[in-house]
């Protein structure tokens, strides 16, 4: 998903790696990979052009002993086992793409190694008041080791959340998983952390900094609005080390007469003649004549016709929306998806 | 054995002395150029979306920030297994070690390079013109024409001629008469410094001229080949083409970029401009911040009033600044209350607060009116600027300054304030 104007949310975990200096990165792909394949075209954005280790994609491939999809995380690394055992590195980090973040895994490692644990699981102390319930929920005793680990509790009890980022050493994992396929278990929460919490030393390390899940639409516009904020930004953007994406060659933002903008982020290859508050627009939006356009999320390549309003919505990529229409969500964000028929010159 | 139809030779190694300040300490083609560019993206880009993928760029002056642009050509997909890009500066060799001394004595230095890709053409291009053209189609015309050697040309105001060198051609395009800067021209048809030669006519005359002093191309290959009766034909250009050689036209031509829809189009899908991508962030526009007709660079955060301007990535502008008809390069930090009118701020400057650039009248400039006019202010690369002053029109500075250093806070239109020996 892309996040913040110019980047997407992989890649974040891909430039926390990076810059922790991990040279070796499996992504393991399934869900409508079509984005996301084109956005790991390269390995080069990232630095993992590399000769030892490397940027690898794994998708669910038909073999002749397995025609399945990935049928849960457990499954994804089981499905992929071979590439684990031929790897020589000691320790596995697994983590998903969907989080927004800047987290130096090498400190994580230190905690792993220093409290003698099997899995170390990130947590991050979420704010009283946050809902919590669709997260994992982590208790821990005074060592930190975690006693109870709930996922997506109809009651939370503590505001302690899994942030799905685990170290486990490779030999370890890959016990534990075959052990998990021989059972037809296919999940990496359910099936071993869960059910492994007190066979097994657990612990939980939490994260200090910024980190948001994207994986609901309001989660997902928070997320994106956060970076309105200064401290956000600076945090981000602009203190080392940096957050990597594909670069896309497009020309400087430009704002013809007409213009008037205010508290929004605005990307490369944009074209504005309309007023934009309060709003992120991704790359090469173009607003037409007198729109009006508040509190929304306009993601890349979207067409903007004249004389429009749009308010607290998110308007997909690749959409075109009519001179003269009118969007405005009242109490909950809107997800606009316009596919009218664009003419190019 | 390896075989490259064609290869380009870009000569990016001048100083470009006519920029003033702005290529004190780097060479002209690695000049940042509306917004986010340098002036060498442009040949670079071309070559690309032309199907030339061997490029060797000759360095001289200041290559630093050339060498570090390029590097292997990554950005131009002109990283390769056989061909890519080469920065090709001058070396030392056992007998007879010289320095380039002219446009064609570069390319003679370097037969060994061209040699090694068994071309049939050369392609030579310099790194100072802004302009998007397929090199593919001059060849075919080359080849058309059964071609020793084509010169790009282009139409220019006769009175503007002199400037140029000019060819003169019959009513098949070929080249009757050639004149280097000539004080009377005989037509208009000025070369663009763009030349396709087939390979062997243009090892014969680099060979035959080597001694020749300051060897250059406009002087004495093109004449040379002329002499000799060769084919030479003017390929004729009339789409967007600009020499920013003078910091005037430099200014002229980042300003063109911010018409509704510009002569000069950046932002068609087809051939696009590639360039290093330093910094990636969106740029963000604060709450009482006013941007029109203006282009804006990644990562920028704007505070302030910005009208008709051409902005760089990673730009910071305070609150309550009114920028106009200025260009401000990346990395520079601009303070609160400032007013800068046709102002060009290069890299990494920084301005303090309530600072006024490009007041008062157009006095002519003390030291070098011929490259700080028309009213423009120019403020060099890492120069910091104390709060609290004035800086008159056609006036330049460059340095690290404290507010001692402007007598009442104010320097007066047409001077020139230059800090020697800062580096930073």
């Amino acid at each position: 998903m892309p996040i913040a104007g110019s980047y997407r949310s992989i890649d974040f975990v891909l430039s926390s790696m990076t810059n922790s200096h991990i040279q070796k990165v499996a992504v393991f792909t399934q869900y409508n990979a079509g984005s996301l394949n084109e956005h790991l075209s390269s390995s080069k954005w990232w630095d993992f052009g590399r000769k030892q280790g490397g940027l690898y994609v794994f998708t669910p491939a038909v073999t002749s002993d397995n025609n399945y999809w990935y049928r849960g995380t457990a499954d994804a690394i089981y499905q992929n086992l071979a590439f684990l055992k031929n790897s020589h590195e000691p320790y596995v980090i697994i983590a998903s793409g969907d989080g927004v973040y800047k987290l130096d895994f090498n400190k994580v490692l230190e905690y792993h190694i220093e409290k003698k644990a099997d899995i170390t699981v990130v947590c991050k102390e979420m704010e009283p008041g946050e809902e919590v319930e669709r997260y994992g929920i982590i208790k821990t005793d005074d060592e930190d080791r975690i006693e109870e680990f709930e996922e997506k509790p109809v009651v939370a009890r503590s505001n302690t959340v899994s942030c799905g980022i685990y170290i486990i050493r490779r030999r370890q994992l890959i016990e534990l998983i075959e052990k998990c396929a021989e059972e037809d278990r296919h999940d990496f929460v359910r099936d071993i952390l869960i059910r492994y919490k007190s066979l097994k030393r657990i612990y939980g390390y939490r994260m200090k900094g910024y980190w948001r899940n994207i994986a609901t639409v309001d989660d997902y516009f928070r997320t994106n609005m956060d970076f309105l904020k200064p401290e956000i930004r600076d945090y981000f953007l602009h203190q080392y080390p940096d957050i990597y994406s594909k670069v896309d060659d497009l020309p400087p933002a430009k704002y013809n007469a007409g213009s008037d903008i205010s508290n929004s982020l605005i990307s490369a290859g944009c074209i504005i003649n309309g007023s934009v508050t309060d709003s992120v627009l991704f790359r090469k939006v173009f607003v037409g004549n007198n729109c009006y356009i508040r509190n929304s999320i306009i993601l890349n390549d979207v067409y903007i016709g004249d004389n429009t309003h749009i308010e607290n919505c998110i308007v997909e990529s690749h959409g075109t929306i009519r001179a003269n229409s009118y969007h405005r969500a009242e109490d909950r964000i809107e997800v606009i998806v316009e596919s009218n028929e664009r003419y190019i010159i | 054995m390896i075989k490259k139809e064609m290869i380009a030779m870009l000569l990016a190694g001048g100083q470009g002395s006519r920029l003033g300040v702005l290529t004190t300490r780097m060479a002209k083609p690695a000049v940042p150029f509306g917004g986010r560019y340098r002036i060498i993206d442009f040949p670079l880009s071309n070559c690309i979306n032309s199907g030339i993928d061997t490029v060797g760029v000759l360095t001289q002056y200041q290559p630093l920030r050339l060498n570090t642009h390029i590097g292997i050509g990554i950005p131009w997909d002109l990283d390769r297994n056989i061909g890519g890009v080469t920065v090709l500066p001058p070396f030392e060799r056992n007998v007879h070690s010289e320095w380039y001394t002219g446009t064609a004595n570069a390319i003679y230095q370097n037969i060994e390079y061209m040699e090694s890709y068994n071309p049939e053409y050369v392609l030579i291009l310099s790194g100072d013109h802004i302009y998007k053209m397929d090199y593919e189609v001059m060849l075919d015309f080359h080849k058309a024409n059964d071609a020793a050697v084509t010169i790009a040309a282009m139409p220019v105001p006769i009175e503007e001629a002199k400037r140029f060198g000019i060819v003169i051609t019959d009513d098949e395009h070929r080249i009757t008469e050639f004149e280097e800067k000539p004080e009377e021209p005989h037509g208009n048809l000025a070369s663009m410094g763009i030349y396709i030669f087939t390979w062997k006519v243009l090892r014969e005359a680099l060979i035959a001229n080597a001694d020749q002093p300051n060897l250059d191309f406009g002087k004495h290959v093109i004449p040379y080949c002329h002499g000799k009766k060769e084919r030479l034909f003017a390929y004729e250009y009339s789409s967007y083409w600009k020499d920013v050689g003078t910091l005037y036209s430099y200014w002229q031509a980042n300003m063109e970029l911010i018409d509704i829809i510009p002569e000069f189009n950046l932002y068609e899908e087809y051939w696009k401009i590639f360039t290093k991508c330093e910094t990636l962030p969106p740029q963000f526009i604060a709450k009482g911040a006013f941007v029109e007709g203006s282009i804006i660079g990644e990562g920028s955060e704007i505070y302030g009033k910005i009208y008709n301007s051409v902005i760089g990535c990673d730009v910071f502008i305070g609150p309550n600044s009114i920028i106009r008809d200025s260009i401000i390069m990346n990395a520079t930090r601009i303070g609160a209350d400032c007013d800068l009118n046709k102002a060009i701020v290069a890299e990494n400057a920084k301005i303090g607060k309530n600072v006024k650039l490009g007041i008062g009248d157009e006095t002519e400039n003390e030291t070098d009116p011929e490259i700080y006019n028309h009213g423009l202010v120019t403020v060099a690369e890492h120069s910091v600027l104390p709060d609290n002053i004035s800086i008159g029109k056609n006036s330049v500075v460059s340095g690290v300054f404290e507010a001692e250093d402007f007598e009442g806070g104010m320097l007066a239109p047409g001077k020139t304030l230059i800090k020697a020996g800062e580096r930073r």
